[in-house]
């Protein structure tokens, strides 16, 4: 059975909302639009987003380090969204585990979105039903689309590459190799459901220094160090003179 | 969770409906096995029901408008009902209706009188299974709330508890002071009902409260974000207007305010009810239509504490609100 889903990767998001503005152009306009906007340049600016980066501190001064963090539906294996919803909108595709919501079908009840505990969905109040991320699903498997863009908005439009994209239940897909050699985890893994989206943690790069690393044992320096009492041992220099 | 009113209207209602109906049913089949006087079918039974029907049906009318559009109720309702395997939401849109219908038979029987002098009246078959499916409703609305795991105040057998009593309190308290106007005889068997029920509320509701109070939340902020570290500070949502995540799922009030809902709910959906009924039971009509519209309001603030109570664990990603 195949999974699609996203791994984002928290090492290299530098938090640019390159996906974000991408997801809403792309949906605004294709089958799961119009995403309204409400005083775009007033003071109090909102909208329907299927895509959202925060940005967390972690750590106490002088020890922080900012963590951007960009959230979409997580596509949840054992989605408590699907089952919850009355009409049979709100649904879970089998070819692809996608989980989509049918707006023809929708009542706007927000039943499912209570059942969502990452607050993945979104209501339009201007269309007056749930909206939530497609991963897509009217790029990835457009014909009229060369093959290298059949993939996500956000996907493509990331700076960083921080977004993958695949199939999580093929063992040998980039996503499945990323999740397994990196470090790949989900989010808020105690209620069960599976997230199909994974995140990849931050990872520093550290160098262990070892004394020794600094100071060689047996400088052939400290013999000739006329500052100092020279020593009467024999170093490997020696040797090879 | 944001207080929806029209959430808190359609409970509440048919709450009153239910347990007026439960009231009116229970003094039939008391009177059937001659505990009580029997009563005239058209002025008791038949108008007592259709009060119930009436608070029913405000009920539906308040549900709605908590649709995303009123005209999804003639184009789109019919759908809630086709996933009854898994959803609670749906198999309340099916008992609704259904109780309705049957409520309103049990009063059309009752008003033209049909059968009454048969062995068993087809009222009281009828009487049984509305009452069956009175429960079920109360069952179907109260699991909405109790089978959100995730929603830890609601996750509980207290929540149906809670419906059925808070429910069934309010229609005897109703049917108190409709049997001073219709049946007098019945007022004291009604208002010690109802002070019962009451009372029974107030221990459940409680409990609910005391373990509310208590609750721990499962998960944190550290498996949020799967970072592990003890200090996490969020320093942007990801919008400066709010969004539908902080609309939703916040009530936006300030903890003062909620706690005192909270008294004003124990006080006027309980105490002062108790006291009403307590003074009226002897058939006061002023005191008992009191009793009945003071606990109503009480409920009113019951159930917006209620939701305004719960705390979705998506709130873990909007901490800057
Ligand atoms: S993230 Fe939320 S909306 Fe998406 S599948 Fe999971 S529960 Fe459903
Ligand atoms: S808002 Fe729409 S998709 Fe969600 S539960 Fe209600 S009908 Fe289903
Ligand atoms: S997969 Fe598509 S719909 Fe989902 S967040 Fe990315 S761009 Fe938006």
């Amino acid at each position: 059975m195949t999974q699609l889903a996203l791994v984002i990767d928290l090492n290299v998001c530098v938090g640019c909302h390159a996906c974000v503005t991408s997801c809403k152009e792309w949906n605004t306009s294709g089958v799961s639009g119009p995403m309204f906007d409400d005083a775009p340049y007033g003071k109090d600016p909102t909208g329907t987003f299927f895509n959202r980066v925060q940005t967390y501190e972690i750590g106490c001064f002088p020890n922080t380090e900012t963590l951007h963090f960009p959230k979409s539906c997580l596509h949840c294996e054992e989605a408590p969204c699907v089952p919850v919803c009355p009409t049979g909108a709100s649904h879970k595709r089998d070819q692809d585990g996608i989980v989509l919501v049918d707006y023809d079908k929708c009542i706007g009840c927000k039943y499912c979105s209570w059942a969502c505990p990452y607050g993945a969905r979104e209501f339009d109040e201007h269309q007056k039903v749930m909206k939530k991320c497609t991963l897509c699903y009217d790029r990835i498997y457009n014909q009229d689309f060369p093959e290298s863009e059949r993939k996500p908005a956000c996907v493509l439009s990331c700076p960083t590459s921080a977004r993958l994209f695949g199939d999580v239940h093929d063992p040998e897909s980039d996503v499945s190799v990323a999740i397994r050699e990196r470090g790949g985890y989900q989010l808020m893994p105690e209620w069960g459901t599976k997230p199909a989206n994974h995140y990849l943690p931050r990872r520093k790069t550290r160098k262990q220094i070892h004394a020794e690393d600094l100071v060689r044992v047996d400088n052939p320096l400290s013999k000739e160090d006329i500052r100092r009492e020279t020593s009467k041992d024999i170093t490997l220099d020696d040797w090879l003179m | 969770m944001h207080p929806a009113f029209s959430v808190i209207f359609l409970t509440t209602l048919i709450g009153v409906g239910q347990g007026m109906f439960l009231a009116v049913f229970t003094g039939e089949s008391y009177a059937a096995v001659h505990l009580l006087p029997g009563q005239d079918s058209s002025a008791f039974y038949a108008l007592g029901t259709a009060v119930a029907l009436a608070f029913m049906v405000l009920g539906l009318f308040a549900a709605v408008f908590h649709l995303g559009k009123p005209s999804y109720f003639i184009t789109r309702a019919w759908r809630g009902i086709t996933q009854w395997r898994t959803s609670w939401l749906s198999r309340e849109l099916i008992m609704l209706p259904l109780t309705m219908f049957l409520v309103f038979l049990y009063a059309v029987f009752h008003y033209f009188g049909w059968g009454k002098d048969l062995a068993v009246p087809p009222t009281l078959v009828l009487g049984s299974i509305t009452t069956a499916a009175v429960f079920g409703l109360f069952l179907a609305t109260g699991m909405i709330y109790a089978s959100l795991k995730f929603i830890r105040e609601w996750y509980c057998s207290l929540t149906v508890i809670n419906y059925v009593l808070l429910g069934g309190a309010s229609g005897f308290t109703l049917a108190a002071a409709f049997s001073a106007y219709q049946a007098p005889e019945l007022v004291t068997f009604y208002a010690i009902w109802a002070m019962i029920i009451t009372a029974a509320g107030l221990v459940t509701r409680g409990a609910s409260l005391i373990r509310n109070a208590r609750i721990k939340p499962i998960a944190t902020m550290q498996s949020a974000i799967g970072v592990r570290h003890t200090h996490i500070q969020q320093k942007s949502m990801g919008m400066m207007g709010g969004s539908y995540n902080t609309r939703e799922y916040f009530h936006h009030k300030t903890r003062a305010f909620l706690k005192s809902v909270k008294w004003i709910f124990l006080v006027l959906a309980f105490a002062a009810p108790l006291a009403l009924l307590a003074l009226g039971q002897g058939g006061n009509v002023e005191l008992l239509l009191a009793a009945f519209g003071v606990q109503y309001v009480g409920l009113l603030f019951e159930r917006w504490f209620f939701f305004a109570q719960a705390n979705h664990p998506q709130n873990l990603y909007y901490q800057t609100v």
